[in-house]
């Protein structure tokens, strides 16, 4: 028996209800430690003590000009772009040639092979640390963004393939044949033809491989001794012990440090979204 | 693909077989590989209650992401997969807290938890100021704390990948289930989530993968502290290896950790996951 209007009704307005209500909730959450943090670096740190609810009496950003003025703060930022760069570029260009080569050749040991690339999913670069400070340290490039760049592509390759690999299996036979009919080698089809037809999911793995380096700690804190080569993470940790207690000035650090990131990720949001799903759930 | 093996195998695979050899000794990176001292090392890390309580820490992250975080963003998924106003921003807004760095995420955190803070004044002008507690100083809820930094961070990237699941649910078996009279609740239960099984799984998977490696976030948060309460493994591991030197200790709680890793992977390939991958790692042209 289907229930009265009125309670069926009620029913769909509470249940609206609560679900905005839990929307709001979260929503919240996720947007206070961010605005605090960027009104934290307009404040004093006396007044953020002493009353952490509240705007700036004084709007003028001293603080964040400050950072914006030295060149601790730009240097690192140059570093981190520099490290995302080259990995970025390796990863791919890497990993594009081996999903091409899974996708779309044979050869023996292929599907042993991609297993051992898929075991890569599930080693962080934290378990391999260690001896990779020595590797690096006897390839000479312990303060070299190469000394970064280098083992993490080496570890972005599993999620790379694993997303490349489907979308270049999906370019249709016939184009391959047409290539080669009209004398294109492989490496020709693959140059001209399957990657840019594969913009899109190239796309999706560049801004994965950028957010990856841009946001390493762990690497970067155990090959850069010298604080020339810090790049984001590293300074801003750096800063927040250097000036622990000044809790604004710290603040003020880390929007600017925070902000690149958010800006690249309101451009490319379809990109990482749409990327780690495909990988995620399918691959 | 060459060059693909090539590259991974010098910077991954060799560094982890080094790992298992530089366990065997006792060294401190500089001086050349002689002391051998068999498997000293694993009974040291065994034995030593700080390295065991680092594994449980661990392990209490894994069991809270499990039945907490992943729940949640299961539930957010659920409420999210429907047009509405606004579903776009809320989208980008969940699933901003990934792209931004573990340890800028932790610092922030740390300071809004600073006794009589942000988060302690704010509960005390809702009148819940009983509920104050010594959030990252406290050894008994430091962990807490620091899951629900975790979960800040990530359950936009477990419900994205949730609302990616769902989407692939076909309409047209939810709708047969309602025209059959299955209520809500019911069509959730019987066909949605089990359907949403491979999802789920690859979320749970990824999910203790993440907790089993976690350091970022807890060295900007607490380097592990208090008193060695919210060590995991991989801080201990840093701690020993690079902090105090001794390279061989060090690999030998990351190898620990390796073997824990791909125990997970094993087991969970084989018993949970094999009706999802059989066809995607084996069979298939090409």
């Amino acid at each position: 028996m289907p229930s009265a209007p009125v309670e069926h009704r009620l029913a769909h307005v509470l249940g609206t209800s609560l679900r905005v209500a839990v929307m709001f909730v979260v929503a919240a959450a996720i947007v206070v430690p961010l605005v605090y943090a960027v009104i934290g670096g307009l404040r004093d740190t006396g007044e953020i003590r002493n009353r952490p609810v509240a705007l700036p009496s004084d709007w003028f950003p001293h603080k964040y000009l400050e950072i914006l003025g030295s060149e601790t703060y730009w240097r690192e930022l140059f570093n981190s772009v520099i490290v995302a760069t080259i990995t970025t570029l390796i990863v791919v260009g890497l990993a594009a040639m081996a999903a091409f080569a899974f996708a779309r050749m044979t050869f023996p040991g292929k599907e042993k092979l991609y297993t051992l690339f898929v075991l890569g999913l599930l080693f962080p670069v934290a378990i391999a640390i260690l001896p990779l400070f020595i590797l690096v340290r006897q390839l000479g490039l312990l303060d070299s963004p190469l000394g970064v760049a280098l083992p993490l592509a080496a570890f972005g390759l599993p999620l790379t393939i694993v997303i490349l690999r489907p979308f270049f299996r999906a370019i249709p036979v016939e184009l391959e044949d047409a290539a080669r009919i009209d004398g294109c080698s492989a490496f020709g089809f693959f140059w001209r033809i399957v990657l840019p037809l594969s913009r899109p999911a190239l796309a999706t793995v560049a801004v994965l491989a950028i957010v990856g380096a841009w946001n390493a700690f762990l690497l970067p804190l155990v090959v850069f001794s010298s604080s020339d080569q810090w790049t984001l993470p590293l300074g801003v940790m750096n800063f927040s012990t250097q000036y622990t207690s000044d809790t604004a000035r710290v603040l003020a650090f880390t929007t600017l440090s925070l902000v690149p990131a958010l800006i690249f990720y309101v451009i490319a949001e379809r990109q990482i979204v749409g990327g780690l799903t495909a990988g995620a759930v399918k691959g | 693909m060459l060059p693909a093996l090539l590259f991974y195998a010098i910077f991954v695979l060799l560094p982890i077989a080094q790992a298992m050899v530089y366990s065997l000794f006792k060294w401190n990176g500089l001086k050349p590989l002689s002391d051998f001292i068999g498997l000293a090392n694993y009974q040291k890390a065994l034995s030593d209650p700080v390295f065991l309580g680092a594994i449980s820490h661990n392990a209490l992250i894994i069991l809270l992401s499990l039945f907490i975080q992943i729940p949640f963003a299961l539930g957010l998924a659920l409420l999210l997969n429907r047009d509405f106003p606004g579903r776009a921003v809320l989208r980008l807004l969940f699933f901003a807290p990934y792209v931004i760095a573990e340890v800028i995420t932790g610092l922030i955190f740390q300071l809004m938890l600073t006794p009589d803070g942000l988060v302690d004044q704010t509960l005390e002008a809702f009148g819940l100021g009983s509920l104050v507690r010594l959030w990252l100083a406290d050894p008994s809820i430091v962990l807490s704390t620091l899951f629900v930094i975790i979960s800040w961070k990530y359950f936009g990237f477990h419900m994205i990948i949730m609302l990616a699941g769902l989407q692939d649910i076909p309409r047209e078996v939810e709708e047969a289930a309602v025209v059959d009279g299955a209520s809500r609740n019911q069509t959730i239960r019987h066909i949605t989530l089990p359907l949403l099984g491979p999802t789920i799984r690859v979320s749970v998977f990824l999910s203790i993968i993440g907790a089993l490696q976690l350091f970022d976030l807890v060295w900007a948060t607490t380097k592990g502290g208090p008193v060695n309460a919210s060590n995991t493994m991989a801080t201990y591991m840093i701690d020993w290896g690079i902090r105090r030197n001794q390279l061989g200790y060090g690999s030998a709680t990351a190898v620990i950790l390796f073997v824990m890793a791909f125990i997970v992977a094993l087991l969970y390939q084989r018993f949970v996951m094999r009706r999802d991958i059989e066809g995607a790692l084996t069979a298939g042209p090409g």
